[in-house]
């Protein structure tokens, strides 16, 4: 019984790269900087490359929703061991633009097409932190969603999905019947590096590009972003030397206890 | 209809909190989102659970609450995704309101998204502050930028950061408490199994007064306990940073940073944490930030009031010896 799994992977901002705002207030600086497949994604296509390697699937198909850039981080994930890329062509700014509403409506409409068994996508995106996409695409799917899984088990028959997930106090485990949508928290695996011989590979793997404009759906924010501040800056502090002094600070200075 | 309602002009704005409970006790976190709520319009709450009419009592008193709604169900227990998005539905269908709000957490950001989808509206997710009715700020990268957003939608969907708004009076509210049946609560898409949860005598650690957090620095799960007994001390909550979980040293609901829980103590003690910019995300907020750790270079000196470079294994509990 085949099984298809599609994962949804976005280009952002390296996780350790310095974000700086815009001087006019517009966004965040994207010029020169290095731009990385999302942590949360990446954990999602590790995800589904072990469901093949188990043979919960026999295929896995990546897709991205960005501009020609976005073809580096599809790459990676076929590196990893996706069988084959969708680019979803769009010069609309990624972490402001571009809102999780329209990307799961992209989204669904590849799944209208591909008829997959699961669709694994990161739990958020650091850039907008939204957390939303896979719980949208579930409802606009009226599939059943697994959101903060830090495991996964498919049952044999490729029916079931065994969810062990993060909650606000503690793990919870659930059962969700396929088809379904998982999302990835930062436990659910660690990632594989690519090796050289794989990243070579991976050149010739195929990839479609679609331009996201063809594809008849509205894609325009309902949230306008009027502008972006850097956080207030805390007070410097200062440094102790021992623990008398700062227990003296803490009850005299901060009158904290 | 909904469609209709939904357009409709009004004079009067109403905020729905759905809020977030164990069935037996109201959240602190709910008292943030309807005290969010109440700069937005007259404030309904919904309780959606199971055998929860006395968190729906309790919920009635809460200052600045005019109305809770109360939907049952078993379906409802465990706070399943699908379901809550049925019962939620429900109760918009019911009313006529302009904002839907609940806390940011995880059982919210279960949810809210899907409904939003249902509702065909983008929410906004972890709202620091409310500008006016459509116009409200959030944090994106971590933190490190704040957004401040207008939403075009008629009815605006949203989860607030519980740190950024003060808790509502748990009295002085009366509140009539309404049956609100769900006929089709149950969805049937998924099953609830188990669930894990630690028990702790300890406040809560979205809304401790005291937070002692520890990580990598730790060496392992049963160092956490000089954390502990500082806490206790200090009548504080422990928390962890990513790494500290990450190598098991305790429990994921602990963990504090951009994936995990947010917190902004009146003081936060950050031991054997170095102090990556996710972990900072999650405590920046913090009014007195205490630092501990062997590395005088560590970046959470950076943000730190206090900073003690110095053994973590010597410093803590000569700490709780002296607090």
């Amino acid at each position: 019984q085949k099984m298809k799994v599609i994962v949804g992977v976005k280009r952002v901002i390296d996780y350790a790269a310095k974000v700086r705002v815009a001087t006019n207030k517009s966004g965040v600086e994207l010029n020169n900087v290095k731009m990385s497949l999302n942590p949360f994604c990446e954990i999602a296509v590790e995800e589904a490359i072990r469901m093949k390697e188990k043979k919960s699937a026999s295929e896995v198909v990546v897709v991205s929703v960005g501009p020609k850039g976005a073809t580096e981080q599809i790459r990676q994930a076929l590196a990893m061991g996706a069988d084959r890329g969708i680019h979803i062509q769009t010069d609309m700014r990624l972490d402001q633009e571009l809102q999780p509403l329209a990307v799961a409506k992209l989204l669904k409409s590849v799944v209208d097409t591909e008829a997959p068994n699961v669709v694994v996508l990161g739990k958020q995106s650091i850039d907008g932190d939204c957390a939303q996409t896979g719980p949208m695409l579930a409802s606009m799917l009226k599939w059943p969603q697994a959101t903060f899984a830090c495991k996964v088990d498919v049952s044999e028959d490729k029916s079931k999905f065994t969810v062990e997930r993060e909650t606000d106090s503690g793990t919870e485990v659930i059962e969700v019947n396929a088809p379904a949508i998982i999302t990835a928290d930062l436990r659910l695996n660690e990632p594989r590096y690519a090796t050289l011989p794989n990243i070579m590979k991976a050149k010739k793997k195929k990839v479609e590009t679609i331009d996201a404009a063809s594809l008849g759906i509205d894609l325009a924010p309902r949230i306008t972003v009027v502008e972006v501040n850097e956080p207030p800056a805390r007070k410097g502090g200062i440094m102790v030397e021992d623990v008398d002094t700062l227990v003296d600070k803490l009850k005299n200075t901060a009158a904290v206890i | 209809e909904t469609t209709k309602k939904m357009f409709a002009t009004r004079f009067a704005r109403a905020a729905l909190v759905i809020a977030e409970h164990n069935n037996v006790n109201l959240s602190a976190s709910t008292l943030s989102a309807v005290s969010a709520a109440s700069k937005l319009g007259d404030v309904t709450v919904l309780i959606s659970g199971n055998n929860c009419g006395g968190v729906a009592e309790e919920a009635s008193k809460v200052s600045s609450v005019s109305k809770v709604l109360l939907s049952q169900d078993s379906s409802l227990e465990k706070g399943l995704a699908e379901n809550m998005t049925n019962a939620a539905l429900n109760s918009i269908n019911s009313g006529d309101y302009t904002h839907v709000i609940a806390p940011s957490s995880n059982f919210g950001k279960n949810y809210i998204p899907r409904l939003a989808a249902e509702l065909d509206v983008a929410p906004i997710t972890d709202v620091t502050e409310i500008v006016n009715e459509s116009t409200f700020v959030r944090p994106m990268y971590a933190g490190n930028a704040l957004a401040t957003v207008t939403s075009s939608d008629k009815l605006k969907l949203m989860t607030v950061r519980t740190t950024a708004f003060e808790k509502s009076a748990t009295s002085g509210g009366s509140a009539s408490v309404e049956d609100l049946a769900v006929s089709d609560a149950n969805a049937s898409l998924s099953t609830f199994v188990s669930e894990a949860l630690s028990s702790s005598d300890r406040p809560d650690l979205t809304s401790a007064r005291v937070v002692v957090s520890g990580g990598r620095g730790m060496k392992s799960g049963e160092n956490f306990k000089m954390l502990e007994d500082l806490a206790d001390k200090l009548g504080g909550a422990v928390g962890a940073s990513r790494a500290a979980v990450d190598a098991g040293y305790v429990p994921n609901e602990l963990q504090i940073g951009q994936t995990g829980k947010v917190v902004a103590p009146e003081l936060y003690i950050a031991v054997g944490i170095s102090g990556a910019i996710q972990h900072l995300s999650g405590m920046k907020d913090s009014k007195t930030i205490v630092a501990i750790n062997k590395d005088p270079d560590a970046p959470i000196f950076q943000v730190s009031d206090y900073g003690l470079a110095a053994d973590l294994f010597d410093a803590v509990p000569e700490l709780s010896s002296k607090v």
